[in-house]
């Protein structure tokens, strides 16, 4: 080549340099990274419910012009996998930010590698006091974590506030035995009920725990049944079925309320082969109820695309991105401290109510704000095959019925 | 009251430990074949049921013999594909065949539960009781799926111990577990006998993995327990004795509805478990072994 020709061909590949990154800057796409445990309910409803924001984020033309690249990692509930996963996707994929897991455990275990690696982390399942309060601990270096979801604490609280209005109020229910799994998110979930039930006029007979891989609920049912309570308050994320088939299929005379995670979404109907018929669960949301304006075209979108209805983790995912994106275009930029920032003054109706972050001072430093104002979730009793809101009031579809094999005290 | 709802309770278990572990035993008796992909077959059965009844509504019955259907096709795809392969081929040494042979079908039961787990999630579901509604039993309330899962159970047992013990195939196979050498040279194929046992097996298993699963739910990830929970009765029972399976399968079932009831439901498992590790310990062949 000639000493013409090479500097010809020099200044073109100078100029396509220095050309080809602005062209892939403007379509460059911002890399979101999801971990979730896709073989579960919930697990799949946080996949489901990203997919669904990312898409229509990018039919709405992006974040400034670039579309959302979602990376989907299957944690297989485990946490090693989880933290490796982690770690690529904010290593080799460069994902900005980082949502999802239902699993406290799992969230427990991220939380360091989130502030270790300056990497946002939204969590958008999982409960468990302690995620927030570990915000709490030492803020500036855990300000890259938020819980995008409700604290065990206020789970506790609106399941209180629900059966106070419902099984008490309604019904004259005066009597509860706590049955929850053994896991860290009912640690302070069932702490919260212990102190709430009693101030709503529920006494609480028995507080029982049982392992998660529990195959047959008989003696449990059998120990309660013998204690005459009226309502069962539960607190199932990892189980649900089999207790919920048992309690249907021995006939167990007690009311079953409380959260039964698993029954937010209709997959479980079928799961349980409708065993779950007259099951009260509290949730982020419920089909078919306006909690806000967002939130009927979402469950209706989700419907069509997916062909069932959304899990309680699809609507905090769904706001959540929604969250990231909002805070992306604000901040202006990609890199974590910024959109923290941005992050930290979220201000935006979502589909489960008013969706804002507690300050560095709350002990649930960036936790959801709770209340009528910003997020309350819903409680929903299974009608018919159908999820009905019967709580908050203002909102229910249909008043609280029971199977005939449980029986209602009279006044 | 509290007595008879452990024998009630406890009855009911043993029966499907029993019938869950009855295949296991018997292809292990006859053809040497310690089965690991045994838990992968009993959730087939139970995911076609329930799928063919709730998503294509074909109702419980046709789901349980759809079912019972699939999970034998995928027992002689066991044999066929997997465990007779390794049985024939001249490149694994012959001393060395039932170790590859239990190797292979770990590793299908690790295959079978993540194809499940792909095609139906790991989300466990239940299979709709054939029978629904309850009754009382001495003032113990009972669903009658727990009443007709014990009757189906100890049917298929006596019809297999009929089919074993009074028919001219039985005696085979019988004498296929004794000796099996000697059975050659009077001119039997081993070959259809031991394809004859994998379709009882794949029955035995079927059925069980359709009861199972109207009574303790099923799910991907239940497949390493029924085979542990097999595998624990049988070697506990003693390797390859039918009667040995039986008798072990009502010992575990009552030890851990005994303990579920007087200590904790969450320590269920653990008393049947150390009394494997002395009866190992003490008798390996197991109570009525004879390998």
């Amino acid at each position: 080549m000639s000493r013409k020709k090479t500097a010809f061909a020099a200044a073109l590949a100078g100029a396509a340099m220095a050309v080809v990154p602005v062209a892939a800057q403007a379509a460059n796409p911002i890399v979101v990274g999801i971990t979730s445990e896709i073989g579960t309910i919930p697990g799949k409803a946080i996949a489901n419910g990203a997919t669904l924001a990312a898409e229509q984020i990018n039919a709405a033309g992006g974040i400034d012009g670039r579309p959302i690249k979602l990376v989907i990692e299957d944690d297989h509930l485990s946490t090693t996998d989880a933290i490796r996963s982690f770690q690529r996707m904010v290593r080799q994929d460069h994902a900005v930010a980082i949502i999802g897991t239902f699993v406290s455990e799992v969230a427990l275990a991220l939380e360091p590698w989130a502030a270790r690696l300056h990497e946002p982390y939204l969590i958008t399942g999982a409960a468990a006091n302690e995620l927030s309060e570990y915000v709490h601990k030492d803020f500036k270096a855990h300000q890259y974590i938020f819980h995008a979801y409700m604290p065990a604490a206020y789970l506790a609280r609106a399941v209180c506030d629900a059966s106070k209005a419902t099984l008490v109020d309604q019904f004259h229910m005066k009597t509860a035995v706590v049955m929850s799994e053994d896991a860290a998110w009912t640690k302070p979930l069932d702490a919260g009920y212990d102190e709430c039930l009693p101030k709503i006029g529920l006494k609480v007979l028995d507080n029982i725990r049982f392992a998660p891989n529990t195959s047959d609920f008989t003696p449990i049912y059998q120990k309660i049944e013998q204690l005459k309570p009226n309502v069962i308050i539960a607190g199932w994320a990892h189980v649900g079925v089999q207790p919920t088939v048992q309690w249907a299929q021995q006939k167990v005379p007690v009311a079953l309320a409380g959260i039964n995670a698993q029954a937010g979404s209709d997959v479980f109907w079928k799961a349980t082969n409708g065993a779950t018929e007259g099951v009260i669960t509290g949730s982020t949301a419920a089909p078919g109820v306006a909690i806000t304006p967002k939130t009927l075209p979402f469950t209706d979108a989700y419907v069509k695309k997916f062909g069932y209805s959304p899990a309680y983790s699809a609507y905090s995912t769904y706001d959540a991105v929604y969250a990231l994106a909002d805070a992306l275009k604000r901040a202006k930029s990609t890199k974590p401290l910024p959109i923290v920032h941005a992050l930290e003054q979220t201000n935006m109706v979502g589909t489960q109510g008013h969706i804002a972050f507690q300050g560095a001072k709350s002990k649930f430093a960036h936790a959801l704000k709770y209340g009528p104002d910003y997020v309350t979730g819903v409680a929903l009793q299974w009608q018919a095959g159908q999820q009905k809101c019967i709580w908050p009031l203002k909102l229910a579809n249909a008043k609280a019925k029971f199977p005939g094999f449980v029986p209602v005290p009279k006044s | 009251m509290l007595a008879i709802q452990i024998l009630i309770d406890g009855f009911a278990i043993s029966t499907l430990y029993a019938l869950g572990a009855l295949g296991f035993t018997l292809i292990f008796g006859v053809s040497g074949v310690l089965n690991l992909a045994h838990g992968g077959l009993m959730v087939i059965a139970a995911m076609i049921a329930w799928y063919l009844d709730t998503s294509l509504g074909t109702g419980p019955y046709v789901g349980a013999l759809a079912g019972l259907a699939v999970c034998l096709v995928a027992a002689l795809v066991t044999y066929g594909g997997i465990v007779r392969p390794i049985e024939n081929s001249r490149a694994v040494p012959a001393h060395e065949r039932e170790l590859f042979v239990l190797t292979a079908t770990l590793l299908w039961g690790v295959m079978i539960q993540e194809a499940l787990s792909y095609a139906f999630t790991n989300s466990p579901i239940t299979v709709q009781p054939l029978i629904a509604g309850t009754v009382s039993i001495l003032g113990v309330r009972t669903p009658i799926n727990e009443i007709f899962i014990a009757a189906v159970a100890w049917a298929v047992m006596g019809a297999l111990w009929l089919l074993v013990n009074r028919t001219q195939v039985g005696r085979r196979l019988l004498a296929a577990s004794i000796n099996p050498r000697a059975l050659t040279l009077l001119g039997f194929e081993l070959d259809r006998i031991y394809l004859f046992v994998w379709i009882i097996y794949g029955l035995l298993a079927g059925i069980a993995g359709v009861l199972l699963g109207s009574f303790l739910g099923s799910g991907s990830d239940y497949v390493p327990g029924l085979t542990g929970s097999a595998f624990t009765i049988v070697v506990l029972g003693g390797l390859g004795s039918v009667s040995g399976t039986l008798i072990a399968a009502y010992i575990v079932g009552y030890i851990e509805t005994l303990t579920a009831y007087l200590v904790s439901p969450s320590l269920r498992e653990v008393p049947a478990l150390i009394l494997l590790v002395v009866v190992i310990y003490m008798r390996p062949q197991g109570l009525l072994g004879r390998r």
